[in-house]
């Protein structure tokens, strides 16, 4: 018997705001526990919720770039359950009206490209955090209210590979409309997988089981392998898969039983009084359709058709916003595409591999890139005293400036070159008669000559040129 | 005729985190059951075409900008805390394993 | 310092002529509460800041043109404060002191009231009788055998007793309107989102409004002066202005249109009560007022779907309490499901667990629609039969309770029967409407009765210059109850 693979995926980004979802405590985590925590994240009694408008609006980004069609009047809704974690004993999420329905998004894998379902997605507040020893739970609470986006899957995807080509297609998009930084080491990406089976041609859906512990998009990948192949086993031998949770074990690669889940949750939702219901203008969504960053794919095919630059280094150049941004800014100062594209791919990543460190952090600017490029097109500096300026330039040094300080800019004027060239070739009579004997490397010994003489900075190009023109002559 | 059986009543406590002793049980379940037969009148009124609401307040579109502003109040919080250890709130082992 | 002949507005002259200062007044309002309170029960704490706070008003200077500057005022035990403890008469919440002050009580202490207490209520705001509080039972001044009503019973025998002039009240289900009936005193519960709810700890979030309960209708007007407007704190609270409540209070009620809904004169209310009501239909014709009947026929399902909704708001309001963050922890936990269900199961009354029951089983799966959304659909019904009749009339008048107050002990065994009481008011919440409640009359034993003043969404102008023009027609409002200070 073959078998058919339903995948399911929710993933949570975390929204990039300055304060909570529901409190204007400061949306950071990495502080003193509980240090960005107030009386309505502890929820305390009498304390009411109230809504940060960008979170709204990024959720409204994220669905019009997933092309989903937005809930025109939104509510919230209570999720009730009881959890150290969840000081309210409800988290306030959206479960009748999600911020928007039936998005897609294109994935690629081996070539053939399908589009993915989105059902939905909707925005709502995170939990704090428990930490456990081994008596004892310890909880902090300041990563509680931070708002998250979670967006849920329609049950197109086929295989691990569909999943993980899904996610890498999700983290691109998000990272592109600048709502969330969607980094899964940092938490600020998580994903809940569900999988099923059922037999080639078969009406229904085969049983879930839901998949933990699944810190990366490889992880996501094998996990699902893993799950995929047990439960064809299962089924095979005559089993049945049970409603159950499985953890995915790093170490050997396969995945082991949590727990089995009894009965369906009963989590009560029901409109949040608290909060009055929202209405979403149609030039709310007009300004933010406006205002949306061009996506990933769009920037590489004007890379590629427009600016000549290769498919390889569009592909490294739209790694992340950042970089694409920067190299946009940096063709905007008139740099030379191809060689702008060359240096982002090679000495700054790097640099940013070197120190371990994001573009946004370091002191290269684009405009400093820029004109370093500039100075390298139109001959002013060598590419080898490029080096030098680079070097300078992540320092948060003027490019220019540090030329002129440096006395870099290169020797490349005939009417400077001729004469000293003509000093060099009067002091050196031998070398004149071996190149006539054709002995080539009497030229490589003027050009040293030259180049010693100069300091380094005569331009090699011209150099060449002058002096056979004065050998031949 | 009671409509909630002991057992539900049981299922709605669980739900609640309430635990009810062996007299609290039948007085909460006959309790429920002449509630419910006071609510069964309303599910024979025609309610075709009415909205449901939810929330008899006039605002709405009622948002606040995003600017973070701490109360700084860790400590008072910390302090009604039942129990806590280096600014953590401290509670017995969570031995579900529904937490990552 | 007991109150029975005195206003705000005298005690706010003789503060302003100095013939007392705000620290002897506090000093002797606190004197007073100590010494009546032990027939009433009206507080659970007084304030040991208060007098403090009264020296540092007297050091100011009363300001002539602030009426309750330097005004000794009670506070419900639901509304929380830094000053004193906040219980919500629960063991759940014995000892627990608030971090931060509710904004009614930051707007009282901007105008330089001084709150000299906190007052019973059945506990977290559930009950009509004061006597679900884990602390205390109140007794009503006009008959100690009797109940206050509820849940601000405290509220009102506090000031039916001359103990003080004002107190601030909520009213989630008639929580203000049926204590006032009960006490022979005004209450208001303000429309909907009138008053911040923000500090308020919540029963049933869009139901629960903050109001003042006092002797007279225009130190009530006073009150909801001071307490009302837009909060940012609350995005349910109402961005309309708030207009001066005591500015048309004497305009009269000639030409105004008054329905009296025929659904609140049925068997099920008393004889007394009704005649009560009938002569002051009589009383409002004679002022050049038209009163007629009028239908609201969806009220008699008021009660049931309040209770659907009211009760589910309540169970997951209720959720924090839970023994982690603050209030009652249960000292025999092992593990931490007791936690949970030790300190709920032994922090919370019956009736917060019966209500808590309710609740989370009208939302659980499968009965939402049937139980939760359909009560929903009739409170949409419900508000429609207002509208309906506002078309066509300015206010709606009508008993405020069945019965007036009855024997301590005798309903509390009844929940259905109890739940019953709160007919006439309930609908008022599921609308979100303003209604007043104030002294029509005395029925047989001497027990006061109450008529509720119906307005328009944010009209409470109309019902506070109608509740004038009667008070000022009649005498009820002077009579006292014979206890205290007479
Ligand atoms: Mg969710
Ligand atoms: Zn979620």
């Amino acid at each position: 018997m073959n078998f058919e693979t339903t995948i399911g995926l929710e993933v949570h980004v975390e929204l990039k705001t300055k304060s909570k979802i529901f409190s204007p405590s400061p949306a950071e985590f990495g502080d003193d526990p509980n240090s960005n925590t107030n009386v309505i994240d502890w929820g305390y009694p009498g304390t009411l919720p109230t809504v940060n408008k960008k979170v709204i609006e990024n959720g409204l980004i994220a669905a019009l770039s997933l092309h989903a069609d937005v809930e025109r009047h939104p509510h919230f809704d209570r999720k009730n359950y009881f959890y150290p974690d969840n000081p309210k004993g409800y988290q306030v999420t959206q479960s009748a009206t999600p911020t928007a329905k039936n998005g897609w998004i294109e994935i690629e894998v081996e070539g053939q490209k399908k589009k993915i379902g989105i059902e939905e997605m909707h925005v709502e507040e995170d939990a704090g955090k428990n930490t456990h020893g081994n008596k004892f739970s310890y909880v902090d609470l300041n990563r509680q209210g931070t708002p998250l986006l979670e967006i849920v899957s329609k049950p197109d995807i086929a295989s691990p590979e569909e999943a993980y080509a899904y996610l890498e297609a999700l983290r691109e998009r998000i990272q592109f409309t600048g709502i969330s930084d969607v980094r899964m080491e940092e938490g600020s990406m998580r994903v809940d997988v569900n999988i099923s089976i059922h037999p080639i041609g078969s009406k229904t859906f085969g049983q879930k089981v839901e998949l933990k512990n699944l810190n990366s998009f490889n992880y996501v990948r094998k996990s699902l392998a893993y799950e995929e192949k047990r439960q064809e086993k299962v089924l095979l031998s005559g089993g049945k898969i049970q409603p159950e949770t499985r953890r995915f074990n790093e170490i050997n690669g396969t995945t082991e039983l949590m727990r089995v889940k009894e009965g369906k949750d009963d989590y009560r939702y029901f409109p949040e009084p608290d909060l009055p219901s929202l209405s979403i203008s149609d030039e709310w969504l007009e300004k933010l359709n406006q205002e949306m960053p061009e996506m990933p794919a769009n920037r590489r095919n004007r890379y590629v058709n427009d600016l000549g630059i290769t498919d390889y280094d569009a592909m490294v150049i739209t790694q992340t916003k950042e970089m694409s941004d920067f190299f946009d800014t940096m063709i905007k100062n008139n740099a030379d595409a191809k060689l702008s594209a060359n240096y982002l791919q090679g000495d700054v990543n790097a640099y940013l591999n070197d120190n371990q460190i994001k573009l946004e952090n370091t002191k290269i600017t684009p405009d400093a890139l820029a004109t370093m490029v500039n100075l390298i097109t139109d001959g002013t500096i060598s590419s080898k005293m490029a080096k030098k300026v680079f070097k300078a330039i992540t320092e948060g040094q003027d490019p220019k400036q540090y030329v002129e300080d440096n006395g870099l800019v290169q020797l490349s004027d005939p009417a400077k070159l001729q004469p000293i060239i003509d000093d060099i070739l009067n002091a050196n009579p031998q070398s004149i008669e071996d190149f006539k004997n054709g002995k080539d490397r009497a030229v490589g010994f003027l050009v040293g000559q030259i180049m010693k003489q100069t300091k380094g900075k005569a331009d090699p190009k011209v150099v060449n040129k002058l002096l056979m023109e004065s050998l031949n002559k | 005729m009671n409509k909630v059986t002991k057992e539900e009543t049981q299922h709605v406590a669980n739900l609640s985190k309430l635990a009810l002793s062996d007299e609290e049980l039948p007085k909460f379940n006959d309790q429920l059951n002449s509630m419910l037969g006071l609510f069964d009148e309303l599910s024979e009124v025609n309610t075709n075409g009415i909205e449901p609401t939810f929330t008899v307040s006039d605002q709405i579109d009622i948002t606040r900008e995003d600017v973070a502003d701490n109360w700084n109040q860790k400590d008072a919080l910390l302090n009604n805390a039942p129990e806590s250890v280096d600014g953590l709130i401290r509670v017995p082992a969570i031995m579900d394993g529904s937490d990552e | 310092m007991n109150y029975f002949d005195k206003d705000l507005t005298s005690i706010h002259q003789q503060l302003v002529d100095k013939e007392i200062t705000a620290e002897e007044l506090t000093r002797q309002t606190l004197d007073n509460i100590k010494k009546q309170d032990q027939d009433i029960n009206a507080f659970l704490a007084l304030s040991e800041v208060a007098i403090d706070q009264a020296k540092k008003i007297d050091q100011q200077g009363i300001d002539s043109n602030n009426i309750l500057s330097g005004i000794p005022i009670a506070i419900k035990d639901n509304i929380v404060g830094t000053d004193l403890k906040t219980t919500a008469a629960s063991k759940m919440l014995e000892n627990f002191q608030s971090v931060y002050d509710a904004t009614v009580i930051n707007k009282l202490k901007n105008l330089n009231s001084v709150v000299v207490g906190k007052t019973n209520m059945d506990e977290f705001a559930m009950g009509g009788s004061t006597e679900t509080s884990y602390f205390k039972k109140t007794h009503n001044p006009w008959n100690l055998d009797r109940v206050p009503g509820g849940s601000s019973g405290g509220s009102a025998a506090a000031v039916a007793s001359g103990e003080v002039l004002a107190s601030l009240g909520s009213d989630t289900g008639g929580s203000i309107r049926q204590p006032a009936a009960f006490n022979g005193i005004v209450g208001m519960k303000p429309t909907y989102g009138r008053v911040s709810r923000w500090g308020l700890i919540a029963f049933a979030s869009s139901f629960d409004q903050i109001g003042p309960l006092t002797r007279s209708v225009y130190d009530n007007a006073v009150m909801l002066n001071a307490i009302s407007g837009l909060d940012d704190k609350d995005s349910t609270s109402s961005s309309k202005e708030v207009p001066n409540y005591t500015a048309g209070i004497n305009q009269g009620v000639k030409g105004l249109k008054i329905g009296i809904p025929k659904e609140y004169m049925t068997d099920g209310v008393s004889k007394d009560v009704k005649d009560a009501v009938l002569k002051a239909a009589d009383k409002y014709r004679e002022l050049g007022a038209t009163v007629e009947e009028v239908s609201l026929p969806n009220s008699k399902y008021g009660v049931t779907a309040y209770y659907i909704l009211a009760s589910s708001e309540a169970s997951s309001n209720l959720e924090r309490f839970d023994g982690i963050r603050y209030g009652y922890r249960t000292e025999n936990a092992n593990n931490l499901e007791d936690i949970y269900v030790k300190s709920r199961s032994e922090g919370f009354g019956s009736e917060i667990k019966r209500r808590i029951m309710f609740g989370t089983y009208s939302l659980s799966a499968g009965y939402f629609d049937a139980y939760f959304n359909q009560a929903a659909k009739i409170r949409t019904m419900i508000i429609n039969d207002f509208q309906n009749v506002f078309k066509s009339y300015d206010l709606i008048i009508a008993p405020t309770t069945p019965t007036t107050a009855f024997k301590i002990g005798e309903e509390i065994s009844d929940p259905v029967t109890m739940y019953m009481n709160d007919t006439l008011t309930i609908p008022v919440n599921m609308a979100g409407l303003p209604g007043m409640s104030i002294p029509v009359g005395f029925d047989n034993d001497n027990l006061p009765i109450g008529m509720q003043l119906i307005g328009k969404p944010f009209d409470e102008s109309t019902i506070y210059r109608a509740g004038y023009a009667f008070e000022q027609n009649t005498n009820f409002h002077k009579k006292t109850p014979e206890l205290g200070g007479h």
